[in-house]
C-alpha cells in the first residue's frame, strides 16, 4: 500500500482513535446503503425467486448452454485476434512506409469504432452479402466484431512492447550482423510477447465482457439465456445477480492470473528489465490496457520509420 | 452519404451519443473520485468498500449493469429519477446514464489511484521535512502531482466511455448504433456507406479527445 505512505503519516494514538470512529460511522453508512438497496429489491429476492437455481434443469438448460456460448465466442475471438494482432503489429513495425502507414490507419480506425457497431456491421454483412444461414449470423457477428477490435488493441500492445525494450537489444542484434527482420524476429519479438502476456490475459477479460454485446444481434449468450429463464419464472433480478456472479468469478480469476503472471515475469528478468516491466501496469484498466506507455506508442517518429 | 445522414437522422443520433457521453462522464467522475478517496483513505473499512466496488463492477459486463438498472430498478421496482409523468424515453435515457456512470466510475477510481501511485514517497517525506503541515503537503505537493499522473488513464477511460455509450441502444436509447441498426434494416443495399458514416462519426468524436489527452498528459507530466 504505497498510496497510504504517500498520502498519510503512520497514524499516532489520536489519529488511530479518530480513524476507528470514522470507520465505524462510515461503515454503518455503507451498511445502511446496502440494506436500503436490498430492501428496495426485497420482493424480488424472496426464496421462491432463488428456487429455480437449486434445480438441476435450470443449470443444464439455461446456465450451462449460455455460459458455453459466451466462452466459445470469447475463446475463438481471442485466438483469432492474437493471430491477426500479430500480423497487424508486425505491419506497424515494418520498415516499408506503405505497409506501416496502411496498418496504422487500419488499426487507428478500428480502435476508435465501438465494438457493438462492428458486430452490427459483421452481422448484417453476413446476412446481406455472404447470405449465411440464419443460425450462423449471430456468432459470425460476435466473433468478427470482437476479433477486429481486439486484434487492433493487441497490435498496439505488440508495438508498445517492442518499443518498450531497451535500445541496446536492437543495437546488439544489428551489431552481431543480423538483419533488421532477423533482429525483430529472434530478439525483439520474443521479449515483447513475453512482456505482453499479462496484458493478453487481461484482454481476455475485456473480450469475455464484450460477448454480452452480442445480445443486440440475438446471440444466445449467458445473459440472454438467463433472461429467457426469468421470462418464465419471473425472477429477473436473481437471474441477473447469478449472471453477474458467474462473470465476476471468471474475470476475477483471470485478472488474478494476469497479475501473478506479471509478477513472475518481472521476477524472472534481471536488473533494468524488471523495472521496465513493473512500470508497465496491466492491472488498472482492462478496457485500454496500454496507457502505461502512452508516450511510447504515440511517438510520431515511429509512424514513419 | 448525405442522404443517409438526413434520412436516418444521424446527427440527432450522434447528439444523443454526445449527451450520454457528457452526462455519464460527469457522473462517473463524481462517483469514481469518491470511490478513489475511499480506496486511498487511511480507514480500513473504506479501503475495503472501495476495493469491493471496483472489483465487482469492473468484472461485470456493462450490458448487464445497464440491463439491471433499466429492467430491474426501473421497470420491475419502479424507481425513477424523472417525475413519473415524464415520457418513457426520458426515463430510459436517465437509467442509461446511471448504468454507464456506475460502470465507468470503477475505471475512473483506478485511474485516479494509479495517479496517486505515481507520486514517489520521497515527495511526501520532503514536504514533511521542510515543515509543511498535513493539509499543505497534500494540497500543494502530492495532489497536484497525482492529478497530472491521472490524466492519461482518465483520458483512456473517457474515450472508452464514448464508445461504450452504444450499449445504451440495447435498452432502446436512440443513439448512434441504434440509428445504424435502423438504417441497415431499411436500406441494406448501402451497408458499407452506413457503416462508414457511423464509424467516421466515432472517429471524429474520439480522435480529438485522444490527441487532447495525450497533449495534456505530456505537457503537464511531472519531470522526474
Amino acid at each position: 500500500m504505497s498510496a497510504q505512505s504517500v498520502l498519510f503519516d503512520a497514524p499516532g494514538p489520536r489519529a488511530q482513535r479518530i480513524n476507528a470512529v470514522v470507520g465505524i460511522v462510515g461503515g454503518l453508512i455503507i451498511l445502511a446503503l446496502l440494506v436500503a438497496i436490498i430492501y428496495g429489491l426485497r420482493d424480488q429476492l424472496t426464496a421462491d425467486k432463488w428456487a429455480p437455481f437449486l434445480e438441476a434443469d435450470t443449470w443444464i438448460y439455461y446456465v450451462y448452454p449460455g455460459l458455453w456460448m459466451t466462452l466459445q465466442a470469447a475463446v475463438i475471438s481471442v485466438l483469432l485476434a492474437t493471430v491477426l494482432g500479430l500480423v497487424l503489429g508486425l505491419g506497424r513495425l515494418s520498415h516499408n512506409p506503405v505497409i506501416s502507414w496502411v496498418t496504422a490507419v487500419f488499426v487507428e480506425f478500428f480502435r476508435s469504432v465501438p465494438v457493438l457497431m462492428m458486430m452490427l456491421f459483421a452481422y448484417y454483412f453476413s446476412m446481406f452479402v455472404l447470405r449465411l444461414p440464419g443460425d450462423f449470423l449471430p456468432i459470425f457477428g460476435v466473433i468478427v466484431g470482437l476479433t477486429l477490435y481486439n486484434s487492433c488493441v493487441l497490435a498496439e500492445l505488440i508495438r508498445a512492447g517492442v518499443h518498450g525494450l531497451p535500445k541496446g537489444q536492437r543495437e546488439a542484434g544489428l551489431a552481431i550482423g543480423l538483419t533488421q527482420a532477423q533482429t525483430l524476429r529472434s530478439i525483439l519479438l520474443p521479449q515483447a510477447i513475453a512482456a505482453m502476456l499479462p496484458s493478453l490475459v487481461s484482454q481476455l477479460v475485456v473480450i469475455l465482457k464484450d460477448t454480452a454485446l452480442g445480445y443486440l444481434i440475438t446471440y444466445p449468450d449467458l445473459i440472454r439465456s438467463l433472461q429467457n429463464l426469468s421470462a418464465g419464472k419471473g425472477n429477473l433480478v436473481v437471474a441477473f445477480i447469478v449472471a453477474a456472479l458467474i462473470f465476476i468469478l471468471i474475470n476475477f480469476s483471470l485478472t488474478s492470473f494476469a497479475r501473478w503472471l506479471e509478477r513472475k515475469l518481472a521476477g524472472r528478468r534481471a536488473g533494468g528489465k524488471a523495472v521496465a516491466l513493473t512500470q508497465l501496469p496491466i492491472d488498472p484498466d482492462p478496457d485500454e490496457p496500454m496507457y502505461g506507455d502512452s508516450d511510447k506508442y504515440e511517438d510520431p517518429a515511429s509512424y514513419t520509420r | 452519404m448525405l442522404q443517409i445522414i438526413t434520412e436516418y437522422k444521424v446527427l440527432d443520433a450522434f447528439w444523443m451519443t454526445i449527451q450520454l457521453t457528457v452526462l455519464s462522464a460527469l457522473g462517473s467522475l463524481l462517483l469514481g473520485t469518491f470511490v478513489a478517496i475511499l480506496r486511498v483513505s487511511p480507514v480500513r473499512i473504506f479501503q475495503w468498500a472501495g476495493a469491493a466496488y471496483v472489483n465487482l463492477v469492473r468484472n461485470t459486463p456493462l450490458t448487464l449493469i445497464v440491463f439491471f438498472c433499466f429492467f430491474c430498478l426501473y421497470q420491475l421496482i419502479g424507481w425513477h429519477i424523472a417525475p413519473t409523468t415524464a415520457r418513457s424515453n426520458v426515463h430510459t435515457f436517465q437509467w442509461a446514464v446511471v448504468g454507464l456512470s456506475i460502470y465507468h466510475a470503477a475505471f475512473v477510481a483506478e485511474a485516479i489511484r494509479s495517479g496517486v501511485n505515481t507520486v514517489p514517497v520521497g515527495q511526501a517525506e520532503a514536504a514533511r521535512a521542510i515543515g509543511l503541515t498535513f493539509s499543505q503537503s497534500l494540497g500543494d505537493v502530492i495532489l497536484p502531482q497525482a492529478f497530472r499522473g491521472a490524466i492519461a488513464p482518465l483520458g483512456n477511460t473517457m474515450i472508452a466511455l464514448t464508445k461504450n455509450t452504444t450499449v445504451a441502444s440495447t435498452i432502446g436509447v436512440a443513439e448512434a448504433s441504434s440509428a445504424m441498426k435502423t438504417a441497415v434494416e431499411f436500406s441494406s443495399d448501402v451497408l458499407y456507406s452506413i457503416f462508414f458514416v457511423m464509424a467516421t462519426g466515432f472517429v471524429i468524436l474520439t480522435l480529438p479527445m485522444g490527441i487532447a489527452f495525450t497533449h495534456f498528459s505530456r505537457k503537464l507530466a511531472v519531470q522526474r
